[in-house]
């Protein structure tokens, strides 16, 4: 299995973790982490697969630096979300299911 | 390229203006409206013009070319929404101006978060590739989630973060979707990936986890649990944004990318899946909608039953003859403006009923026919178009879809379309009923100031005058697709 | 643009933007707000007599735009449609007369007299559609127009009686809309040809018709009132004495019947309709509902539900003539469509009257009212020969063509419902009758309201002596040019013979 694939199929892990966390988690931080390493695990697909024999592609890396700055913009709006919820709640997750 | 100065406008100006609001003073944010309004029309208008003039065509930022280089698409299809979005979003600033006067100066933040959400639609209107469909989604979800939580009630915060929840989980299936595509085809170009579409395995997967995402993104039943808490619960002019165009663009980008990948791809079975669930949408909005004692819950219901409509066009428009599909685009792009500006003109008179009774519940309405009938006018004209009752934009769609439907033998839509009518003039006539009883005698109610009613009843008006003028908007919405003029 | 298109818009423009006007008007500008209704009512008749004059001239009055590729909106004048037209027009005019003065005092005039308006709009729309899509256009619109008219009172009843209404017409016009995009798939815009535009197609689709041309019977019946489609009719008699006027004289139900007439001669061709045997059941259901309308009729205590009941009936003979294959069967049929409008909005004015003066809604209460309100009373007597069927009233005319036409058709039995009926009329009519001009009035009447100079308030009685004499001349002076039925004999001959 050539390095792409293997970085690749990590990212597909990861990713599945994190959907599981996501998924299983109450608490709104836990699923804000898994999020992140849901993310991760999609860059790390992009970053992998574009190391083909023909050289370093650059797409990737430019898609993921946007997904970086997605994913910490996107974090940080949560947290704000999250603690406005948690001093007007006192609760940590979300009422009912999903 | 100097010509062409609208397109980067586009999504530039109200980029700019979004942090020009954050930095002057909160009594000076609405009024940058009366600068960005007029410039918005202007290059709409100006891209309209050029499209007809001059045909659809590609366009690139900065001069640079693809990959590394943006290319920004300017076909029919882009300049309908565009255009839709310089339209509703107008109105619906000029309403919040006036009725966010009552609300504490911390709503004043609604304007950063209105241009930045402007900035996020006009950028996936005009993205020719797919990674900046995911950046556009991206930029315009935050800025809804914020909208949102704008009224910092415990709901509208919960409701809020599970927007955010699903929002993020949705992007997230998409951009998987997006890395596999890359990695199949190497290309992110809608253009490219038209051309090298084929049927394997990983383009299956990558289909798969795009439409589930963006499914979640457009609160198609049952993934749309998280969409009667937001916008029902959040401020008039957000719930009119949310409705009418946020939830528009995850379906923009659906439709797009089923187009792009082509018929090889995208399987028959799939395509009736995806009515299936519009039809689920259809049935279980409109009853929950008939259910609801609140009134913007109502409206918020109604949103999802809606949704499912468009979903019609997956499986009119996959393996059937090319007029059956034409009309199935028709259709569903008609339906789709006339459920913007009617939703919209529906959310904006709901407010102002709600104003003038002080209470949200419907069945305070009692008697209001006789005080405000300017506001209920506006909600019974929007009522028409959701109907699909004639003559309106909601039943020019109908028809199209009916046509296209029997056209291509799909005989099995028809029940949808004749129960989607009748329940949802079942939720409709629920709050009419309730302002036609006799009510009080003397007008208790509060006047909303007229900028709040006419606002509503230009876009009510809007949406029923599409219905009679569809012949030319359509044609121009063909131009540049598949369906265009040959 | 031309000029002859600009007309025909205008007589759709006129009650259009009386609406608009009316509804911008304060509630409190009534007489600002009656001047405008009658000018307005005033207006669009003489517009329609200018075209109804053209028209028999063969002048061609057409106006049209596209709508989507394939789908026009057309208004046209043609025989039939002008017909109802005038009907409309007329009627219109004195229904508004007799609203504003029946609404005197009453609270939501502004609301009422606007919808009034578009109703009458959606009416007139209705008979100059020149193809099925701007028809089903106003025919909708009808419904929409209509439901706050029958809701007006805001009662418990009237708001149970608006749900049934609206349960019935959406689902009906859901029905008559499939069927229409049908006929588009089929045929592409159905413009209305006498004579039809689907003889042309393959014997294969033939039983699709059969179908298509049931689901819009259907459509169209609910309107129409025709039997089991009836039941929101009686129902709807909560509203207002001019709203059951309008609706059951010259709105909702002869836009139903109407469209059962522009859909066998025009869409279909009443050859190619009887060749695929449309013809015979539609006769049979038209039959029922004849005879199911008179038995109910007599059964019913309530003035103005007996009279909603023989409505149901009364349409029906139009549709029974439609159903008959020959001139003169369409002849009754078309004429009856006039005269039963003109005899009906009588009947429902002089109900109306007895309620506003009297406070008497119960036929058990009419004893000696002949007495205290005689020249309602002619009025009403006058309207009740008519349905009876007595010469030389206008509805002896139309029952004898359609005896005639029914022989011609070879239809021999329709002759003996035409006669069970007329029976069945007399015997809820004469004893109405009877009552008002021969029993002695025992008690005081319980309100004996001084509402003018006459018996009753001048604006409710002049519109029903007119109503009542127009009833009359058109019997009277059915031979004349330009009455009823020269006016329907002209319509038969352009469709029988193209």
């Amino acid at each position: 299995m050539s390095s792409a694939l293997v970085f690749a199929w990590s990212g597909v892990l990861l990713f599945g973790l994190g959907l599981f966390g996501f998924i299983a988690h109450r608490h709104l931080l836990r699923r804000l982490l898994a999020f992140n390493i849901m993310g991760s695990g999609s860059f790390l697909v992009l970053i992998g697969l574009a190391q083909d024999g023909r050289g370093v592609d650059h797409v990737p890396h430019a898609m993921v630096i946007t997904g970086i700055v997605v994913a910490v913009a996107s974090t940080a709006l949560a947290l704000v979300v999250f603690r406005r919820w948690y001093r007007a709640s006192g609760r940590t997750d979300l009422p009912e299911d999903t | 390229m100097i010509g062409l100065w609208s397109v980067p406008l586009l999504f530039a100006l109200p980029l700019a203006l979004g942090i020009l609001s954050l930095l002057v003073t909160p009594a000076w944010r609405p009024r940058l409206i009366f600068v960005g309004l007029p410039l918005l029309a202007v290059a709409s208008f100006d891209v309209l013009a050029r499209l007809v003039v001059e045909g659809p065509r590609i366009y690139e930022l900065g001069g640079w070319q693809a990959p590394l280089g943006i290319n920004l698409v300017v076909d029919g299809l882009a300049v309908g929404m565009i255009l839709m979005t310089t339209l509703v979003a107008s109105l619906c600033a000029l309403y919040a101006r006036v009725y966010l006067r009552d609300y504490p100066p911390s709503s004043s933040f609604f304007w950063p978060l209105l241009w930045l959400l402007w900035a996020g639609m006009n950028g996936i209107w005009l993205a020719e590739d797919i990674f900046n469909l995911y950046v556009g989604l991206e930029v315009m979800g935050l800025a809804a989630v914020g909208m949102v939580a704008l009224r910092a009630t415990p709901q509208a915060l919960a409701a809020a973060m599970r927007y955010l929840l699903a929002a993020l989980l949705g992007s997230l299936a998409y951009l998987l979707g997006v890395a596999l595509l890359y990695a199949t085809y190497g290309t992110l170009s809608m253009a490219g990936l038209h051309e090298a579409a084929a049927p394997n395995v990983t383009t299956h997967v990558a289909l798969a986890l795009i439409i589930l995402g963006l499914l979640l993104k457009t609160a198609l039943f049952p993934l749309h649990a998280w969409l009667p808490p937001a916008h029902g619960g959040a401020l008039t002019p957000v719930s009119a944004l949310l409705s009418a165009l946020v939830i528009k663009a995850s379906f923009y980008i659906l439709m797009r990318i089923w187009l792009v990948l082509g018929p090889e791809v995208t399987p028959i079975f799939t395509a009736q899946m995806l009515g299936v669930l519009g039809a689920g949408a259809v049935f279980y909005g409109g009853w929950m909608a008939w259910r609801q004692h609140h009134l913007k819950q109502l409206v918020a219901y109604s949103t999802v039953a809606q949704i499912g409509y468009l979903f019609l066009f997956f499986p009119l428009v996959t393996g059937t003859g090319p007029e059956a599909a034409r009309l199935a685009w028709d259709g569903t792009l008609m339906m789709l403006v006339a459920h913007a500006l009617a939703k919209a003109a529906l959310f904006l008179s709901a407010g102002n009923l709600i104003l003038a009774v002080g209470s949200t519940q419907i069945s305070h309405l009692v008697g209001i026919s006789r005080f405000r009938p300017m506001s209920l006018f506006s909600f019974g004209l929007a009522g028409v178009s959701l109907m699909g009752l004639p003559p309106s934009g909601g039943f020019t769609g109908k028809w199209l879809l009916l046509h296209s439907a029997i056209l291509s033998g799909q005989w099995w839509w028809l029940i949808v379309l004749f129960l989607g009518g009748l329940l949802s003039a079942a939720y409709i006539f629920k709050v009419f009923r309730m302002s036609f009883r006799e009510g009080p005698q003397i007008d208790r109610s509060v006047t909303p100031p007229l900028t709040l009613d006419v606002t509503a009843l230009i876009l009510a008006s809007a949406a029923i005058l599409i219905g009679l003028t569809a012949h030319l908007p359509l044609f121009w919405l063909r131009l540049g697709s598949a369906f265009g003029a040959g | 643009m031309t000029w002859n298109a600009l007309i025909l818009f205008g007589v759709l423009a006129t009650s259009l933007v009386a609406s608009a006007v009316i509804f911008l008007l304060a509630e409190s500008r009534h007489t600002t707000r009656s001047v405008f209704n009658l000018a307005a009512a005033v207006l669009k008749l003489l517009l329609v007599g200018w075209i109804v004059w053209g028209v028999y001239q063969n002048i061609d009055y057409e106006f049209r735009f596209t709508i989507i590729e394939g789908v026009d909106f057309i208004l046209r004048a043609d025989a039939l449609g002008m017909m109802f037209v005038g009907l409309s027009s007329l009627l219109w005019l004195f229904t508004t007369i007799y609203a504003i003065g029946y609404l005197e005092k009453a609270p939501n005039r502004s609301r009422f007299f606007g919808f009034f308006s578009l109703c009458v709009a959606s009416t007139v729309g209705i008979a100059l559609a020149g193809n099925l899509f701007t028809f089903l256009l106003f025919y909708e619109l009808l419904t929409l127009s209509t439901y706050p008219l029958v809701v007006h009172r805001g009662t418990r009843e009237s708001l149970r009686a608006g749900q049934v209404y609206l349960y019935y017409t959406l689902g009906g016009g859901a029905l008559l809309l499939f069927g229409v995009v049908a006929l588009h798939v089929l045929v592409g815009d159905t413009e209305f040809v006498p004579g039809g535009v689907l003889s042309g197609l393959d014997p294969s689709l033939h039983p699709l018709l059969i179908g298509i041309f049931l689901m819009m019977i259907i459509g169209l019946g609910v309107k129409a009132a025709l039997f089991p489609l009836h039941a929101w009719l009686p129902m709807a008699m909560v509203a207002p004495a001019p709203v059951s006027a309008l609706l059951h004289a010259v709105a909702v139900v002869k836009a139903g019947a109407f469209g059962i007439a522009r859909l066998v001669y025009d869409v279909y061709g009443i050859e190619f309709a009887f060749s695929l045997g449309l013809l015979g059941p539609l006769a049979v259901a038209a039959s029922i509902t004849i005879i199911y309308g008179s038995l109910r009729a007599l059964a019913q205590d309530d003035l103005k539900k007996r009279l909603a009941f023989s409505t149901v009936s009364q349409v029906s003979y139009i549709i029974l003539g439609i159903s008959l294959f020959g001139p003169v069967g369409t002849l009754g049929g078309l004429v009856h469509l006039l005269h039963q409008g003109l005899m009906k909005i009588t009947l429902f004015f002089c109900a109306g009257n007895y309620a506003e003066t009297l406070g008497v809604h119960k036929i058990s209460e009419l004893d000696g009212a002949g007495q205290r309100m005689p020249a309602t009373s002619v009025a009403f007597t006058l309207g009740a020969f008519g349905m009876i069927g007595i010469p030389p009233m206008a509805g002896f005319i139309s029952k004898w063509y359609l005896g005639i036409g029914a022989l011609e058709a070879g239809m021999n039995w329709v002759l003996g419902v035409l006669i069970l009926s007329s029976l069945l009329n007399a015997a809820y009519f004469l004893p109405i009758l009877y009552r008002i001009w021969f029993r002695r009035r025992e008690r005081l009447w319980c309100e004996g309201k001084v509402l003018g100079r006459f018996e009753t308030s001048g604006w409710l009685l002049l519109p029903t002596l007119a109503t009542a004499a127009f009833a009359l001349i058109a019997g009277v002076l059915a031979g004349m040019p330009f009455s009823p039925l020269y006016w329907a004999d002209l319509i038969v001959s352009r469709e029988y013979l193209p």
